[in-house]
C-alpha cells in the first residue's frame, strides 16, 4: 500500500478556522494538508453546494488557500491520533496512516441538545442541523418549520429556510428580551453584524419572532406533527412538520483530547498564538470557545503562523487586538445565550437522554457521577460516544464529558488494526 | 449541476437531484425511519453534521454509514429503517 | 443511617470480590461496612470482560474456579437484568490437532471437578460457530460458563448488602489499615472485629506486602453485530504459544454481548497503572482477532479501554487472614479471574471470619505462602 506523502502541518476541519489557518501556514512555504469531513470545505456555516452561493469573505478565503497550494482532502474523518505527529485517517473509506510535523485543530462546534419530550421523533432536527440538511439538498418548499433555539444562528437559519419556500411559523429564542437587547446593543460596534442580522430579518418578516420562548415537548406518530412552545407564560400548540432546535453551540473538543490537550471548561486551552498544551498541537476557531466566523479566522490565521514558525507574524499586533474582539465576542454570546433553567426540567422520566443507548432519564441518579452513569446505564457508550447526550449530561447533571478514547467515528476493526500497525514504535 | 440519478432505496430505485447528500435525498424519497432504535421506534438525522449517528443506513451493503457525509452516485443501493 | 454498633466487618473495595464478599457477610448476620473510594464496579470490576470461566492451569485455579461458577449459577435468577448473565458457554479453540490432543487430555480434569467438558471436531466446530474460520482444528467446549456485566452486578450487591443491614461507604478513601479498624482520609477512624482488604490492584497501596502487581489489558467492543459469535471464544495456544513485544502479549479472546456487539481481547502488559492506550498491542490483539473470525474485520470498532487485573507471582489470589496484621484477611490478586472467582473468594473469607469449613480447600490460597518473585515469575 502507497503510504501517504508527510505534510508538514495538517489542519483538522476546513471551516472558518482551518482554513485561514492552512494558508497562513502555506503562504510561509509549509506543506499544508487539510482534513474535512465535509463534501466539499467550508465547514458547518460555509456549507453549500455551490461555491458562488457562499458570501465573499468564503469565496476569498477559499481563493487564497487555493492559491498558496493547500491540499484538502474532503470526506476524509480523523479516526486516531497516535501522536502529535502521527494521525490516523480515514480517506473516503481508506483508512491510512498521516505523518505530519504540526497539527493544528479546527474542529468547529457542535449543536448542544437539551433533552424534552418526543425530541426523538423524526423530524426534530437542530437548528444547525435543518441548515445542513438543506444545504444538502433537503426540499422544504410548503414545509411548516418552528425554528426554537437560542443565539445567533437563528436568524441566518430563518431566512436560508424561507427563502427556500418554507412557510417558517415561528423563531423562538429560549434568551429574554432584555438580554437580546443588551446583546444587540453591544452589536453597535460591529456595524456590519447589525446590517447583517437585519438582512437576515427581512428575509423571515412575516415570521413572528417571540424571546424567552421555547419548546416543551413535539408530539407525533413516527414522525413529527405538532410542538408545544412556550411562549409568555403560556403553552401554544402548533401543527408542523419540521422542528428545528437546539441550545446553543459547544466546542468539539475529541479530536484535541486524543491528543492529550487540556480542556477549559470545555473548550480547547490555547495560548495567545493559538498553542495547546501539547508540543506541536495548536488549536483554533471555534473548538477553543464560540465565537463567530470572523474571530475564528483570526485564530486561525493566529495558528497558521505559528505552526509555520512564525513567531512574530503570530504575534501580530494587530491579529492580538481582533484576537481579544473575538474573545470579548464569545464571552458576550456564552453569558446571553446560556440555556435557562427551565429548560433543564423539561425531560421526564421517560425522556430518552442517551439516543444511542436509549438511556431514559429515569435510569439516571443526579447524584451519580459521570462515571458511575456510564458504566451503570451505558449513557454515552453508543455510536455517538457521548457527542450528543455528553452536552445534554453536563446541562443536565454538571458531568464533565467522557473520556475520549479512540478510535473516533467507529472505523472497521480490520483497516484501523491495519493503520495501527503502520505507526511508528513509541520513542520511549 | 441539478441533472438527476437514480438511487434504489429499501428496492425502489428513486430519482434525486445530484450533489445531494445522502440524507436530504432519503428525506426527499419519504423516507422517515433511516434506523430503529432499542425499542423499534424510528429515528432520524438530528444533527446534520455527522454527530448524532442517527442517520445510520446501509450503502451498498457496508452498514452504519452515516448517510449525511455520504453523496449520492449513480446506483447507489441504500437499506433503512422503513 | 446511623449506625448503632461498630461494624463487625469493614469490606475495603467495592468491586465484584468485595460487594460479594459484604453481601454474603451480610446474610449470615454481621453488621458490615463496605467501603470505597469511588463507587462500586468503578476498577477493574468495571473494566473487566465479565467472563465466568473454569480454568485449569493448576488443582487450586480449577477448584475454586469450579465451585464459583456453580455458586453464580445458582445465583443468576437473582442478578438484575442488566447484569446481562448470559449462559453462552466458552470454546477453547485448537488451531492444530497438537493443541486438540492437550485439549483432550483436560476433558478428565474437568469432569472430576464437576465441569461438563466435551470435545468438537472441526465439523462441530465450525456448526456451532460458523464465522469462525474453517480450518480450526476443533474446541474444547465448556458449556456451563458464561459471561456477565460485572458494574451493574457489583451495584446490584452492594444495593442488596445495604437491604441486608450494610453500611456503605462511598466516595470513602481507606488511608491505613491498622489492627482492628481502618483510618480513612480526614482522619476518620472506624474500628471493626475484622477487615477484608479486597482493593483489587491497588490493595499493595493499603498493604504494601502484598505482591500484587497491575496488569494491562486492553478491550475493544464494536458495534452490533447479532449472531457473529454465540460463546465465548478464547484460543488454546494462548497457555503455550508467546506472542510477545518484549513482555507484553497477546491472545484471541472475544465475548458477545446481550447487545449483540462483541467484546474482543485480551493483551495483557506490566506498565504500572499508566492508562493510555498502547497502539502496536492493539494491533496485534486486533489482528489475531482477525485471524480467528475474519468477519471482525468489518465490525467497527466503536471503543477502546485499557484495566488492570491484579495479578500475583503464582497466579493464584490471595484468600485468606494476613498474619502479620491480626483481624485483617485478604480476598485480593486474582489476575483475570476476579469475577469468576468472587462467589468462592467470598466463601473462603467468611467461612475464615465465621470460623466454620470453607467449600473450598483455602490452603493453595493462603496469601502468606511462600511465592516466587516477580522476575522469577515473568
Amino acid at each position: 500500500m502507497k503510504s501517504r506523502a508527510p505534510a508538514d502541518v495538517v489542519v483538522v476541519g476546513a471551516g472558518p478556522a482551518g482554513l485561514a489557518a492552512a494558508s497562513a501556514a502555506a503562504e510561509r512555504g509549509r506543506r499544508v494538508l487539510v482534513i474535512d469531513q465535509g463534501l466539499k470545505p467550508g465547514g458547518q456555516i460555509w456549507r453549500h453546494q455551490h461555491e458562488a452561493d457562499l458570501p465573499r469573505t468564503a469565496q476569498r478565503l477559499m481563493a487564497r488557500a487555493r492559491r498558496a497550494g493547500v491540499t484538502i482532502a474532503s470526506e476524509a474523518r480523523l479516526v486516531d491520533v497516535a501522536s502529535s505527529n502521527e494521525l490516523i485517517v480515514d480517506f473516503r473509506g481508506r483508512i491510512d496512516t498521516q505523518q505530519t510535523g504540526a497539527l493544528i485543530i479546527a474542529s468547529g462546534a457542535r449543536e448542544r441538545f437539551i433533552p424534552f419530550p418526543g425530541w426523538t421523533l423524526p423530524g426534530v432536527v437542530g437548528v444547525g442541523g435543518l441548515q445542513a440538511l438543506l444545504k444538502g439538498g433537503l426540499s422544504v418548499a410548503g414545509a411548516r418549520v418552528v425554528i426554537a433555539g437560542t443565539g445567533p444562528l437563528l436568524f441566518p437559519v430563518a431566512a436560508a429556510l424561507a427563502r427556500a419556500g418554507a412557510q417558517v411559523l415561528v423563531v423562538a429564542e429560549q434568551a429574554s428580551r432584555a438580554a437580546l437587547m443588551a446583546f444587540g446593543m453591544s452589536l453597535v460596534t460591529s456595524p456590519d453584524k447589525m446590517a447583517q442580522a437585519m438582512r437576515y430579518r427581512g428575509a423571515f418578516l412575516a415570521t413572528p419572532f417571540r424571546t424567552a420562548s421555547w419548546v416543551v415537548r413535539a408530539h407525533g406518530h413516527e414522525r413529527l406533527a405538532q410542538v408545544v412552545l412556550q411562549e409568555r407564560g403560556r403553552l401554544r400548540t402548533l401543527d408542523c412538520d419540521w422542528l428545528a432546535t437546539s441550545a446553543g453551540l459547544v466546542p468539539v473538543t475529541d479530536v484535541a483530547e486524543l491528543a492529550g490537550c487540556a480542556l477549559d471548561a470545555g473548550a480547547v486551552r490555547v495560548d495567545a498564538q493559538q498553542a495547546t498544551t501539547v508540543s506541536g498541537v495548536w488549536a483554533a476557531g471555534e473548538c477553543t470557545g464560540v465565537k463567530g466566523d470572523a474571530a475564528a479566522m483570526v485564530e486561525g490565521e493566529i495558528a497558521g503562523r505559528a505552526a509555520a514558525g512564525d513567531a512574530r507574524g503570530a504575534a501580530d499586533r494587530t491579529r492580538a487586538r481582533e484576537r481579544q474582539r473575538g474573545l470579548r465576542f464569545a464571552a458576550r454570546i456564552a453569558r446571553t445565550f446560556a440555556p435557562r433553567a427551565e429548560l433543564l426540567q423539561l425531560a421526564d422520566d421517560a425522556t430518552v437522554i442517551c439516543r444511542c443507548e436509549d438511556v431514559r432519564r429515569g435510569a439516571i441518579d443526579p447524584a451519580w457521577t459521570q462515571r458511575q452513569a456510564k458504566l451503570w446505564t451505558r449513557v454515552g457508550m453508543g455510536a455517538c460516544q457521548g457527542a450528543v447526550c455528553g452536552p445534554a449530561c453536563a446541562a443536565l447533571f454538571g458531568w464533565e464529558g467522557n473520556t475520549v478514547r479512540p478510535p473516533i467515528g467507529g472505523p472497521a476493526c480490520g483497516a484501523w488494526r491495519d493503520a495501527l500497525d503502520r505507526i511508528a514504535p513509541p520513542s520511549s | 449541476m441539478s441533472a438527476d440519478i437514480t438511487i434504489v432505496v429499501d428496492g425502489v430505485p428513486r430519482r434525486v437531484p445530484a450533489g445531494t447528500t445522502l440524507a436530504a435525498a432519503l428525506f426527499r424519497a419519504g423516507v422517515t425511519a433511516f434506523r430503529r432504535d432499542l425499542s423499534d421506534a424510528p429515528r432520524a438525522p438530528l444533527c446534520g453534521m455527522g454527530t448524532c449517528f442517527e442517520c445510520r443506513v446501509v450503502v451498498d451493503g457496508v452498514a452504519e454509514t452515516r448517510s449525511c457525509l455520504v453523496g449520492v452516485r449513480e446506483g447507489m443501493r441504500v437499506e433503512t429503517g422503513q | 443511617m446511623t449506625v448503632s454498633r461498630a461494624p463487625d466487618v469493614i469490606v475495603v473495595g467495592a468491586g465484584l470480590v468485595g460487594t460479594m464478599t459484604a453481601l454474603g457477610l451480610a446474610e449470615a448476620g454481621l453488621q458490615v461496612t463496605l467501603i470505597d473510594h469511588d463507587f462500586p464496579g468503578a476498577g477493574s470490576t468495571g473494566a473487566a470482560m465479565g467472563h465466568i470461566v473454569v480454568m485449569d492451569d493448576t488443582p487450586a485455579q480449577l477448584a475454586l474456579c469450579a465451585h464459583s461458577r456453580t455458586r453464580w449459577n445458582a445465583l443468576s435468577e437473582t442478578l438484575p437484568a442488566d447484569g446481562e448473565h448470559d449462559h453462552c458457554g466458552t470454546l477453547w479453540l485448537a488451531t492444530d490437532g497438537d493443541e486438540l490432543a492437550a485439549a483432550t487430555s483436560r476433558v478428565a480434569g474437568y469432569a472430576a471437578s464437576g465441569v461438563r467438558a466435551e470435545l468438537l471436531d472441526a465439523a462441530a466446530l465450525r456448526e456451532a460457530e460458523p464465522h469462525l474460520r474453517h480450518d480450526l482444528a476443533g474446541a474444547l467446549s465448556v458449556p456451563d460458563d458464561s459471561v456477565c456485566y460485572p458494574p451493574a452486578i457489583a451495584r446490584d450487591l452492594a444495593q442488596r448488602a445495604a437491604e441486608r443491614g450494610a453500611v456503605l461507604r462511598f466516595g470513602a478513601m481507606v488511608t491505613a489499615i491498622e489492627p482492628g479498624g481502618v483510618r480513612l482520609a480526614g482522619n476518620e477512624r472506624i474500628a471493626a472485629g475484622a477487615v477484608v482488604v479486597a482493593g483489587g490492584a491497588t490493595s499493595p497501596q493499603l498493604i504494601p506486602a502484598l505482591p500484587i502487581v497491575p496488569r494491562r489489558g486492553h478491550l475493544v467492543i464494536t458495534d452490533r453485530r447479532p449472531g457473529m459469535v454465540r460463546h465465548q471464544l478464547v484460543e488454546l495456544g494462548y497457555l503455550h504459544s508467546a506472542h510477545t513485544f518484549g513482555g507484553a502479549s497477546v491472545a484471541f479472546n472475544v465475548q458477545p454481548r446481550r447487545t449483540g456487539q462483541l467484546l474482543i481481547g485480551s493483551s495483557r502488559e506490566l506498565v504500572g497503572f499508566k492508562s493510555g492506550i498502547n497502539r502496536r498491542l492493539l494491533a496485534a490483539m486486533l489482528e489475531r482477532a482477525g485471524t480467528f473470525v475474519p468477519a471482525l474485520r468489518e465490525a467497527r470498532a466503536l471503543r477502546t479501554w485499557t484495566g488492570f487485573r491484579p495479578a500475583t507471582p503464582d497466579k493464584l489470589p490471595l484468600i485468606g487472614a494476613w498474619p502479620a496484621i491480626p483481624g485483617v484477611w485478604i480476598a485480593a490478586g486474582h489476575e483475570g479471574l476476579g469475577i469468576t472467582m468472587a462467589p468462592g473468594t467470598a466463601d473462603i473469607v467468611i467461612a475464615g471470619i465465621l470460623g466454620s469449613s470453607s467449600p473450598v480447600d483455602p490452603a493453595p490460597f493462603r496469601p502468606d505462602r511462600p511465592m516466587p518473585t516477580m522476575a522469577e515469575a515473568a
